[in-house]
């Protein structure tokens, strides 16, 4: 099992993933970046100047939110959110931009490129830039602009510039081809930041060690709540899969945790239909390949030409995956299942009306899986979900959805669910009247094992002690 | 000694840079760039780069991804660019050492054992994977290509360190592909002043011969860089003008024009 620091190896593979499948005018760059990445997070001074951003900037730590009405309503197991989309740009993926742009610094280099698919790395990519000042390119596939317009304009209104890709089928992976070009030509006075765990060495274990401040938060939220430091399962989406790292990181050693990543499994079993990459093929479909520097499961046909992908997301619309993910795949460590549109779409709509949280697209898909799994665990069991990022950027593509299903299955009900009405409301504060006089006014049932607070909903969660941030690891001053 | 290296041997004793040009096989048809292959040897190659399309290719600028898109709509696998190879041997009778230029995912699909065996008994010499470096090619890779007597080519750059050229000068045979500038694949404005300087270095440091690529593309070019290097790849040149000539003699006048700049 890979304990924390152990993966990958020297030259960054993963067991047979990962690895650095680079043309040669990038590999001393490369090179370069290791050197530069591993000095930089063994500095103290570099930790604590991320400490301080990711807190004061960023919004960190995110709260682990109890979703209350909705784990009652599903009758199961007790979820619980990782609210990553309150943090500052509205996603996991600004943890990273900071880093990468911190790193960037340190190399001394002005300019920055970056590759996005939903917009949220590029907007966080953005806003690093604009926070140091540095030169900003967002490459952007025409599909994916048009679809999540509003992080176009606030990419643009944050000083980068937004390059549409126009070739193949202009979305994530073809921005990752064009970035991969800027690089390539620009790379002395540029670095690249990589929005996932995807690409050569270093990225994938750089990416993982700046998204591991989900997992380690969760983790210490978690034992205040529940008097135990992990949850039965962890539950994230995975398009290249940093913010399931993120959130995986520090439960992999632990066997008590089910760990499951949600693949979008768009609109049908078909290559091109989908972005399973683990899912079993139909007609051709994924294998081991290479693609953007690393070795890892990939979606392509018999010749080894990358096949088209769909999901409803953007975010998860790619047809490679973090080669962890692939090693953890492999050693059955981690749970890969597919969602559909709809499903993802049905879980939006749901979150939204139960809990009052309009989750993005990609994360829609965890949520998915969470409520699917949370209907058949007793209400012992905990599930800790990433909530990714926030859904305002897809309100066009949900509401174009809804009205096409509206127009496709005239009369009947709404979205394919139960009326509004017959679902429970939030419990109601007990009133003193009502209550005997010595039974506590509990809430209807009780799940903390530990000792914990009188409202465990409300508890507030301090900031981490001083002197320890990210990674929670003590930093002298 | 492999074809590749009696083909630089030849050029040397000759005193005179070897003309390599590059075309995607497939473009604008299986047929017509076997006519094409076949038009280069007239014109005075010394050696054929046939370019495996690929359908991300991040070396790559503008007009090779375009050609690398019409390839495959053509339907040009890896498995018919071989077949194609062959047929310039048996048919055609070409004799030139030939040079697979390639991504390494449609190799690694094919089957790095696979593939080497069909690719020497289709008759191709060497094979350069753009994105497989040296460290990722050791093992099976290099191993299957000697086993099958392929020379492995590998890139060179000019942020390759001193430690990169050692371990390429290890891993590599028949030649080295120097890159004349960071970036992508396509006809540039000149040829780098530091070229010189870097080139010579670098056959210092190197017993294999060093071509140099990327960017070159008019006679001009070709005899600046003639002079310094072993040899001279052309590529996004000739992918241009196959488009744009309307018969063959048209065309092998071209690449002629660029062969006799190497001399």
């Amino acid at each position: 099992m890979p304990r924390r620091g152990t993966q990958p190896d020297a030259s960054g593979h993963f067991g047979p993933y990962g690895g650095r499948f680079a043309p040669e005018t990038l590999m001393a760059p490369l090179e370069a970046l290791a050197r530069a990445y591993d000095k930089a997070r063994r500095d103290r001074r570099f930790l604590a100047e991320l400490a301080e951003l990711l807190q004061n900037y960023a919004g960190r730590p995110t709260p682990l939110y109890y979703a209350d009405r909705l784990s009652r309503e599903l009758g199961g197991a007790r979820l619980f959110l990782k609210r990553e989309d309150l943090l500052h740009t509205g996603a996991h993926k600004i943890n990273n931009a900071l880093g990468q742009a911190l790193l960037t610094l340190r190399m001394g280099k002005r300019r920055v490129i970056a590759e996005t698919g939903a917009g949220q790395h590029g907007v966080a990519t953005a806003t690093a830039c604009a926070l140091f000042g540095l030169e900003c390119v967002v490459y952007m596939g025409t599909e994916d602009m048009r679809r999540q317009h509003p992080n176009v304009e606030r990419m643009r209104l944050l000083g980068a510039t937004v390059v549409g890709v126009e070739s193949g089928s202009r979305t994530l992976k073809d921005a990752i081809n064009e970035a991969m070009r800027d690089w390539v030509t620009n790379v002395a006075t540029t670095h690249y930041v990589l929005g996932s765990v995807l690409g050569p060495d270093p990225f994938p274990r750089m990416v993982r060690d700046f998204q591991r401040v989900i997992g380690e938060e969760a983790k210490k939220q978690l034992k205040k709540r529940l008097g135990r430091p992990y949850p039965d399962l962890a539950i994230a989406c995975v398009g290249g899969g940093s913010n399931a790292i993120g959130l995986f990181a520090p439960f992999l050693g632990d066997r008590r945790v089910r760990l499951i990543g949600v693949e979008a499994g768009g609109r049908g079993a078909a290559l091109g239909e989908h972005a399973a990459r683990f899912a079993p093929a139909e007609g051709g479909g994924s294998s081991v390949g290479v693609l953007h520097g690393t070795r890892t499961y990939l979606l392509q046909d018999a010749h080894g030409l990358v096949a088209p992908t769909h999901s409803i997301s953007a975010g998860l619309d790619y047809p490679a995956v973090g080669p962890e993910h692939a090693l953890l795949h492999d050693q059955g460590r981690v749970e890969y299942v597919a969602v559909s549109d709809p499903e993802a779409i049905d879980a939006f709509h749901r979150i939204a009306e139960s809990e009052g949280i309009l989750p993005a697209l990609e994360t829609a898909h965890a949520l998915a899986e969470a409520m699917k799994r949370a209907r058949d665990l007793p209400r012992r069991h905990a599930i800790l979900v990433n909530l990714s990022g926030r859904g305002d950027k897809d309100l066009e593509s949900v509401l174009a959805w809804d009205a096409a299903r509206a127009a496709s299955a005239p009369a009947t009900s709404g979205r394919g669910r139960g009326p509004r009405a017959r679902r429970p409301a939030r419990p109601q504060p007990v009133s003193p009247d009502a209550a005997s006089a010595d039974a506590a006014p509990a809430p209807p049932e009780r799940f903390v094992e530990a000792p914990g607070p009188e409202h465990e909903d409300w508890v507030e969660i301090p900031d981490p002690p001083r002197g320890r941030g990210w990674f929670g690891r003590r930093l002298s001053r | 000694m492999s074809a590749i290296a009696e083909a630089f041997a030849r050029c040397r004793r000759e005193k005179r840079a070897a003309f390599v040009p590059f075309l995607v096989a497939g473009d604008p048809t299986l047929q017509g760039s076997e006519e094409l292959y076949d038009a280069l040897a007239e014109a005075g190659a010394d050696l054929l780069e046939v370019g495996v399309p690929f359908s991300d290719p991040i070396a790559d600028g503008a007009t090779i991804q375009a050609a690398a898109q019409r390839a495959l709509a053509e339907g040009a696998t890896l498995e018919r660019v071989l077949g194609l190879v062959s047929r310039l041997r048996s048919e055609r009778g070409l004799r030139l050492p030939i040079v697979l230029f390639s991504y390494f995912n449609p190799i690694h699909a094919y089957g790095v054992e696979r593939f080497a065996e069909h690719a020497a008994g289709c008759g191709v010499d060497g094979v350069l994977a753009v994105d497989l470096p040296p460290e990722e090619a050791a093992g099976s890779y290099l191993e299957a290509l000697r086993r099958h007597a392929l020379d492995p080519i590998f890139l060179l750059a000019p942020t390759s360190t001193a430690a990169r050229v050692k371990q390429v000068a290890r891993a590599g045979s028949g030649f080295v592909y120097y890159v004349s500038r960071a970036g992508v694949t396509g006809e540039r404005g000149s040829v780098r002043r530091e070229l010189a300087k870097e080139v010579r270095a670098l056959r210092k440091r190197l017993r294999l011969p060093v071509a140099v690529g990327f960017g070159v593309s008019t006679p001009e070019q070709v005899r600046a860089v003639a002079k310094l290097a072993d040899g001279v790849v052309v590529g996004s040149a000739l992918v241009t003008a196959a488009g744009g000539c309307r018969s063959r003699k048209a065309f092998v006048a071209k690449a002629r024009e660029l062969a006799r700049a190497a001399r």
